[in-house]
């Protein structure tokens, strides 16, 4: 009987490696910074604690029944032909169902109230921030201020933001988990993505849809910071930054990490790996919307995100052992 | 490059061979992959050796090769099964220590996404499919009182190209490279402009191919059960692992057919300049992912239903007990295979669309949690107030019971469009699918395996080893993936062959130990196979019943007969074999012996595996001529097939009196063992009845 009682040890002493064992990690929704996250968490234990309903009379009757049936030294009746009670069956089947209808209705509100989709209301208009996901970077774009940067996101703490994602490669996931969780970004396609940071500090964004080899390099730092910082910060971003030309662009585009395109693209006033640029007045975002959208097949010279519209600069690929 | 340009070999050269990549740039990534690619060329060699050695050709084209036995195409499925395990398995391994090893790590990212790419197709559509098939095959005819399927070379054709699209994935660890786009491959990443290479081609073959195989399957399956029923199998008498083979097998039919249109337009994106999926032209890669989940979420249930039929098999017997609540879990069974059709958006909550889109498929599958959930009571109920023995399909069972309700919990959660938000991609989304297909799936595969083995084969699988087996595999399971629920909960994406977070290192040490209780757990499984051939003679159950069976399978001998029963038992109730033990009508003499027609050897299977390996292979390397030929010759072979027109031949009353007289005089002189000694080799096969 020793195995059988291993068996149901095991998990109990196991599942505690579940916990995450570390607070330092900041970039999950688990230390949130924003009320989207936070109550994208209070659902997650509260959809945990409900479906415990119905799984814990598992773990405990599963073990009763199994010592007292065992056919070994078990000292249970035996019934071969019992096979079906009504009242039991209704347990059986109105248990769960009710768990699940509770569940529903947690699930409608909060799926209907965290809608990324959905503009915070917050004291101060949103600040606007258009997202391109390239081949392995993000660019962020702050239409209202004609200043974008890749590999950073700040944003001034109690105001909203209000971002309109789309991809110049192939489809990618926009994933900040401890302000907003995730979106997928596409070509051709805007998606949208609003959040709030109510407190200052820290974190990262990355993208979780496998995209090739810089895939794992696709992250950003995120800052939530205090207006004043956030002022200084823009001007930073202004002085340090060189305008984001057409040319510019297209050698940002390429198939490469933002470590390699700060070397192309970097100088000293920007922090290590992050770019700033100023925008000359073009309406880029849409321009790249509608890259796709001319009628015309595109050339595979053409489109950010392919081998050849990188050329030269792909010799390093794969080359991470 | 014009796709008519290429030369007689098409994209083929020298650069394609693993060997070269080795040979080039030595690394011990390159050295992973040509070490693989070695154990491929030299594991050919050595088997065509082997069976040269022995002079097994004769057997085996005769025996097997040709064979239309639904119990031998079964075991042959169930072989092939093992072999994709294998690699499967291993790959997962270098995986796991890819990932301990990290940030610095041994593989280049691109052999760390081929990995990905393999491990999922081979999992879900070498292993799992296959291993379950052939469970079914073996089984399922058996139970329902049928001679053979209902469509015997048919299903020869399925195995067939189900095994040569394995055979070319063994191929691409040889020649070329394999997809890195993921088991889903999602355009366009996968497409012409984003991976020019033969990857996506690979992939999309394979696919292709063994989806057909499997659709052909559902149809042959679900033929079989509404039309091949012996006498008084009613529906509703039917052991309960037929009910949910007849689910499966629907869901084959509906569920294949979107995958394989999806993996075919790929295809005309790839090779025919198509725009279904790419980023111009009004391409839209949304539709594929719709198409692949269409047919992508029925798959988990078409996996896991035929698992909670063997389940539902061994709580019952090894509870010495009649299945509780059957009529309930036959309803449970139907509703999650409808409920399976309305629930694939789930798997793209963050794709942008309406939140009320998302709620009516975030409570769909909840739903599905209510039908499950009253399986698993069920199972309990059969265990309470029985007389529960510890063999090794139980043990497994009794795990899937405790693991599985882990799996639903996590599975409940994801559903939550909300939570969904943040744990989609990530290794929480990795963790909760391990612990659906791992503990459903695999444990049940491996439960029938022990379950079945000495019916099929005639002699018991050791127990011992069996269930140090099943707890190193429950212990390697745990070990493995809850560590992957904290790190997806910390964010970490999946794919991720590195990281810069050191947060994550812990997780990833943690869940490469358990890589190494997996890799425990398959030597025990090896073990196990070794030491059951080796006392072989002290496990035989000639009679056939070993576990005090309750369904029609237990009541002939083991082996059994290519013919399957001398006579087809009437079936007057459910538990049949059970109420024939009790009611003394087991063990009779059939009244008078007739002739038994079965279907002949047909070679087409044998001719379809080789030249549509040869098709697949050429087409995904360009060469158009020997496509042709060998698209010609499948098409030539199947129409000469239909012109043989002796396609039964008769097995002989005076034979079967001969075998049945010799069985039943085993059963006289056979001692009809109590449970308790069901594993001593007084055990031959005749139970004792316990009332």
């Amino acid at each position: 009987m020793h195995a059988p009682r291993l068996l149901f040890i095991l998990p109990v002493f196991l599942s505690i490696l579940l916990i995450p064992y570390s607070a330092s990690a900041s970039e999950t929704f688990l230390m949130p910074l924003g009320p989207v996250a936070e109550e994208q968490k209070v659902h997650f234990f509260w959809a945990m604690a409900l479906t415990m309903v119905a799984v814990l009379p598992v773990f405990i009757l599963v073990p009763v029944i199994l010592f007292k049936y065992r056919r070994k030294k078990g000292h249970g009746f035996y019934a071969p032909k019992w096979e079906t009670y009504g009242p039991l069956e209704v347990i059986m089947w109105g248990v769960p169902f009710l768990v699940i209808i509770v569940l529903s209705v947690m699930l409608w509100r909060a799926t209907a109230r965290l809608d990324p989709y959905k503009e915070i209301q917050g004291v101060v208009p949103p600040v606007k921030v258009q997202v391109v996901g390239l081949d392995w970077k993000w660019l962020f774009i702050y239409p209202e201020l004609d200043i974008a940067t890749v590999g950073e996101l700040v944003v001034p703490v109690h105001t909203p933001v209000s971002m309109i994602l789309t991809s110049d490669t192939v489809m990618q996931s926009f994933f900040i988990s401890a302000l907003a969780g995730q979106i997928y970004v596409m070509p051709g396609m805007t998606t949208k993505l609003n959040f709030i940071g109510t407190k200052t500090g820290d974190t990262r964004g990355e993208n979780t849809q496998y995209t090739g080899n810089g895939f794992v390099d696709q992250n950003f730092a995120v800052k939530v910071v205090t207006d004043e910082d956030f002022e200084a910060w823009v001007k930073q971003v202004r002085t340090g930054g060189i305008v984001l030309s057409p040319e510019n662009y297209n050698r940002l585009a390429q198939r490469n990490t933002k470590k390699q395109a700060y070397k192309v693209l970097g100088n000293s006033k920007m922090p290590e790996n992050t770019l700033y640029f100023n925008l000359p007045g073009t309406d880029l975002f849409h321009e790249i919307v509608m890259r796709y959208h001319s009628g015309k097949p595109l050339s595979i010279e053409e489109q950010p995100g392919t081998r050849k519209f990188g050329r030269g600069e792909d010799d390093a690929e794969g080359a991470q052992p | 490059m014009n796709n008519l340009d290429y030369g007689w070999l098409g994209k083929l050269n020298w650069d394609s061979l693993v060997f070269s990549g080795f040979l080039e740039r030595p690394s011990v990534s390159e050295a992973v992959a040509s070490v693989a690619g070695s154990i491929v060329i030299l594991a050919t060699v050595g088997i065509l050796f082997l069976l040269t050695w022995f002079k097994v050709w004769g057997t085996l084209w005769r025996d097997w090769l040709t064979s239309t036995d639904h119990k031998r195409i079964g075991i042959m499925y169930i072989v092939f099964a093992i072999v994709m395990l294998v690699r499967g398995l291993l790959e997962g391994m270098v995986m796991r220590a890819q990932q301990a090893a990290a940030p610095e790590g041994f593989l280049y990212a691109d052999h760390f996404a081929q990995l990905f790419s393999t491990h999922g197709t081979i999992m879900v559509f070498f292993v799992a499919v296959p291993f379950l098939v052939g469970l079914i095959n073996f089984a399922m005819p058996l139970q329902i009182g049928a001679r053979d399927v209902a469509f015997p070379v048919l299903n020869q054709i399925s195995l067939a190209v189900t095994v040569s699209s394995g055979i070319l994935l063994m191929v691409s660890l040889v020649v070329g490279q394999f997809s890195t786009g993921g088991w889903s491959a999602y355009p366009p990443y996968t497409g012409a402009d984003f991976s020019p290479g033969v990857g996506p081609d690979y992939w999309i073959w394979a696919i292709v191919f063994s989806g057909a195989g499997t659709t052909l399957t559902g149809i042959n399956f679900t033929v079989t059960v509404y039309k091949c029923r012996g006498p008084g199998m009613h529906l509703f008498r039917m052991p309960l692992f037929c009910w949910t083979v007849l689910c499966a097998s629907i869901l084959m039919i509906f569920a294949m057919p979107p995958l394989s249109v999806a993996a075919l337009m790929l295809g005309l994106d790839r090779y025919l300049d198509f725009h279904f999926f790419t980023n111009d032209l009004g391409g839209n890669m949304m539709n594929y992912a719709n198409l692949f989940w269409l047919f992508g979420h029925p798959e988990v249930y078409l996996l896991v239903l035929p698992a909670y039929g063997i389940f539902s098999e061994v709580f019952s017997t090894y509870s010495a007990k009649t299945l509780y609540g059957y009529k309930s879990l036959v309803i449970a069974t139907m509703c999650i295979a409808i409920l399976s059709f309305t629930v694939w958006l789930h798997h793209f909550f963050t794709m942008g669309q309406s939140p009320t889109i998302n709620i009516a498929f975030g409570i769909a599958t909840m739903l599905i949690a209510v039908p499950t959930g009253v399986k698993v009571y069920d199972w309990m109920a059969t265990m309470y107030r029985g007389r529960i023995r510890f063999t090794t399909p139980m043990v497994y069972a009794i795990g899937f019971l405790i693991l599985f309700v882990i799996g639903g919990l996590s599975g409940v959660i994801l559903a939550n469009p909300t939570v969904d938000f943040q744990v989609h991609n990530t290794l929480f989304l990795v963790a909760h699918f391990h612990n659906v297909l791992i503990p459903g799936v695999l444990f049940g595969i491996l439960a029938g395996y022990n379950y079945w083995f000495p019916k099929a084969f005639g002699f018991r699988l050791n127990d011992k080893w069996g269930k140090r087996s099943a707890y190193l595999w429950f212990a390697g399971f745990m070990v493995t993936f809850f560590p992957l629920y904290g790190a997806g909960l910390l964010g970490m994406p999946r794919r991720s062959f590195s990281y810069a977070d050191l947060t994550f290192k812990p997780y990833m040490i943690v869940a490469f130990i358990g890589a190494m209780i997996v890799l425990a757990a398959l030597i025990s499984l090896v073990i196990q196979f070794i030491v059951s051939i080796r006392d072989r003679k002290k496990t035989q159950v000639p009679v056939g019943d070993p576990w005090d069976g309750r369904s029609l399978e237990w009541n002939s001998p083991a082996p059994v007969p290519a013919y399957n029963f001398v006579e087809i038992p009437k079936v007057t109730d459910r538990d049949a074999f059970t109420e024939a033990k009790e009611h003394g009508e087991a063990y009779k003499r059939p009244k008078v012996y007739r002739d038994i027609e079965l279907p002949k050897n047909n070679p087409l299977g044998f001719i379809l595996c080789v030249v549509s390996g040869i098709l697949m292979f050429a087409l995904v390397w360009y060469i158009w001529w020997l496509a042709l030929i060998s698209a010609l010759t499948i098409l030539v072979a199947v129409i000469a097939a239909t012109f043989r027109k002796e396609t039964e031949y008769i097995i002989p009353a005076s034979q079967l009196e001969k075998d049945t007289e010799a069985w039943l005089a085993l059963v006289e002189k056979s001692e009809a063992v109590s449970r308790d000694l069901e594993d001593s080799p007084r055990n031959v096969g005749l139970a004792k009845l316990e009332i």
